[in-house]
């Protein structure tokens, strides 16, 4: 009794026979390895883009939405008790898990990306910040809009939706974007490699022409091709990935004032996510090598 | 005749670029016959052997391989059908990467047998062939008779049931198409079909003597038997 064996099992396998009817050597290795390597190497990038504007959304999404700032302006008589007053009405608030006044110190290195640090910041009509940070539901933001205006007059209440919310529709665009380019990647790494296949097929038709007269089967021949620039895509791949690693290495380390630029990386687990691009490559050469040696085998006598 | 024949053309014709080659032909090769097919360059004794081996599909007509019709083979059938008929051709294309002997052993290595079983086979082949001492010479590296020698060789491994001879002695000495001619009247002896196309007389007179062979004539698009001019 025959056994069919499914393409990939054929594969996996591999044919020792079927190996070394193709000339090991030619211009379209060194195309496909390099080609592969480039594409490795730029997937990582797309990779990490991916990753880095994922962890941003989320923090933007998250984290900035369970705090809000109450900005007290008033007389300076004034800005003592409105302060107290308005933590006094926090205190009594359904969802605040807690509120601050922030310090001069804290308010004037809030201020230092901009003015310096010897800024003199008890010279200036400075508003008094308060963090409000939510817990559960969080609070009704109207309700306690309201309740500011009648109470603390000089209070307005920032949750920071509104610089919030486009911030956050960037990032995942970008996320997005990293992702489409890790398809267009593949894509193009598609593209590469049958024209590839293609030119090695076309470059070796006498040497099909003599397996065909021979009794060699397509998918025997398809074989040979297939095994090679899988092969050959999984090794640049791997190659390019190496690199693509080490460069995400040593770009500069994720300081808090760095911003996005330098969070773009991977952290803890996320490193394993490039070990992933070696087999999609390869996977990708193997479907289109074999469409392309069909299609070609197809069409020979 | 029908299901007898190893390879059956019915009225065959075939048209190439804008003009009829072949017109109205039938040939019918029955298991152990020996055939010639002479006639002038560019009569189509080349694209005659082409469509025995399912290379070519004919214009109009129809042609059995082993009792299936060539119009309805998959490609895996010709394939299978191939390794029941071994080709010789003049220019004999070898694989350069591999060695003499790793060509002789293609048919082998493509219908997936292990070559390690088949190795006594493989070197008593090459034995047979006269090719022992150069086994392991690269296809380049041979001459003109040595290539001949090892391309029928190739063709036979499989022990086919009809081995197709294209010219197989246009580039070599009479001594070594006497050699060639032996080889394959021994092949015959064994119960293979034999078709020779060749231009060279003088071999078919040469083989009349040792083999009861027939002379077929490719002549004005049709194909005719040879009298006792030959």
């Amino acid at each position: 009794m025959k056994i069919e064996l499914s393409p990939v099992t054929e594969f996996l396998l591999a044919d020792a026979q079927a190996d070394r009817v193709v000339p090991p050597t030619g211009f379209t290795a060194w195309l496909t390895l390099f080609s592969a390597a480039a594409m490795g190497f730029l997937a990582v990038f797309a990779l990490a883009l991916s990753l880095a504007t994922g962890r941003l959304a989320d923090r933007w999404g998250n984290e900035l939405a369970r705090s809000s700032t109450i900005r007290i302006s008033a007389p300076e008589g004034q800005m003592a008790a409105q302060t107290e007053a308005a933590l006094r009405l926090l205190e009594t608030t359904a969802g605040v898990a807690s509120a601050r006044a922030l310090s001069s110190e804290e308010e004037a290195a809030l201020l230092a990306p901009w003015f310096g640090p010897d800024l003199p910041i008890d010279t200036l009509p400075i508003p008094q910040l308060i963090e409000v940070v939510e817990e559960g539901a969080g609070f009704d933001a109207e309700g306690l809009r309201l309740r500011l205006a009648a109470e603390v007059p000089g209070a307005v209440l920032d949750d920071h939706t509104r610089w919030r919310r486009p911030l956050v529709r960037a990032a995942e665009r970008l996320r997005l974007l990293g992702w489409l380019s890790l398809v267009l990647i593949g894509a193009a790494v598609a593209a590469m490699i049958t024209l590839a296949a293609n030119a090695a097929l076309a470059a070796n038709s006498q040497l099909i022409g003599v397996l065909r007269l021979v009794g060699a089967r397509d998918t025997f021949i398809a074989r040979a091709f297939v095994r090679r620039f899988t092969l050959r895509a999984l090794g640049g791949a791997a190659l390019g990935v190496v690199l693509g690693c080490l460069a995400v290495l040593i770009l500069p380390g994720a300081e808090a004032e760095g911003g996005f630029l330098t969070g773009l990386g991977f952290q803890g687990w996320h490193w394993l996510w490039p070990l992933v691009i070696p087999p999609l490559a390869a996977m990708v050469a193997f479907f289109a090598t074999r469409m392309a040696a069909h299609k070609t085998l197809k069409d020979m006598p | 005749m029908k299901g007898t024949a190893v390879i059956e053309l019915e009225n065959v014709a075939y048209s190439y670029g804008g003009g009829e080659l072949l017109s109205d032909l039938s040939l019918s090769l029955s298991p152990g016959s020996f055939h010639f097919l002479t006639g002038p360059s560019g009569a189509g004794k080349t694209t005659l052997l082409k469509l025995c081996y399912g290379a070519l599909v004919p214009t109009s007509g129809q042609v059995r391989l082993f009792g299936q019709d060539r119009r309805t083979m998959e490609r895996d059938d010709i394939a299978m059908a191939r390794r029941r008929i071994g080709v010789v051709h003049q220019d004999c294309k070898f694989l350069d990467h591999l060695s003499v002997s790793d060509n002789i052993a293609l048919p082998l290595m493509v219908s997936g047998r292990d070559l390690l079983n088949e190795g006594a086979n493989l070197k008593e082949l090459t034995g047979w062939v006269g090719l022992r001492e150069r086994a392991g010479a690269l296809p380049p590296e041979l001459s003109g008779g040595e290539r001949q020698r090892a391309a029928l060789a190739r063709a036979v491994i499989m022990s086919p049931d009809v081995v197709l001879a294209d010219e197989p002695t246009g580039n070599v000495d009479w001594e070594m198409s006497q050699r060639l001619l032996r080889l394959l009247i021994e092949l015959n002896h064994m119960g293979k079909t034999i078709m020779i196309a060749t231009h060279d007389l003088a071999l078919i007179r040469a083989a009349k003597s040792q083999v009861q062979a027939r002379v077929l004539r490719i002549a004005s698009r049709r194909l005719h038997l040879a009298g006792a001019d030959l």
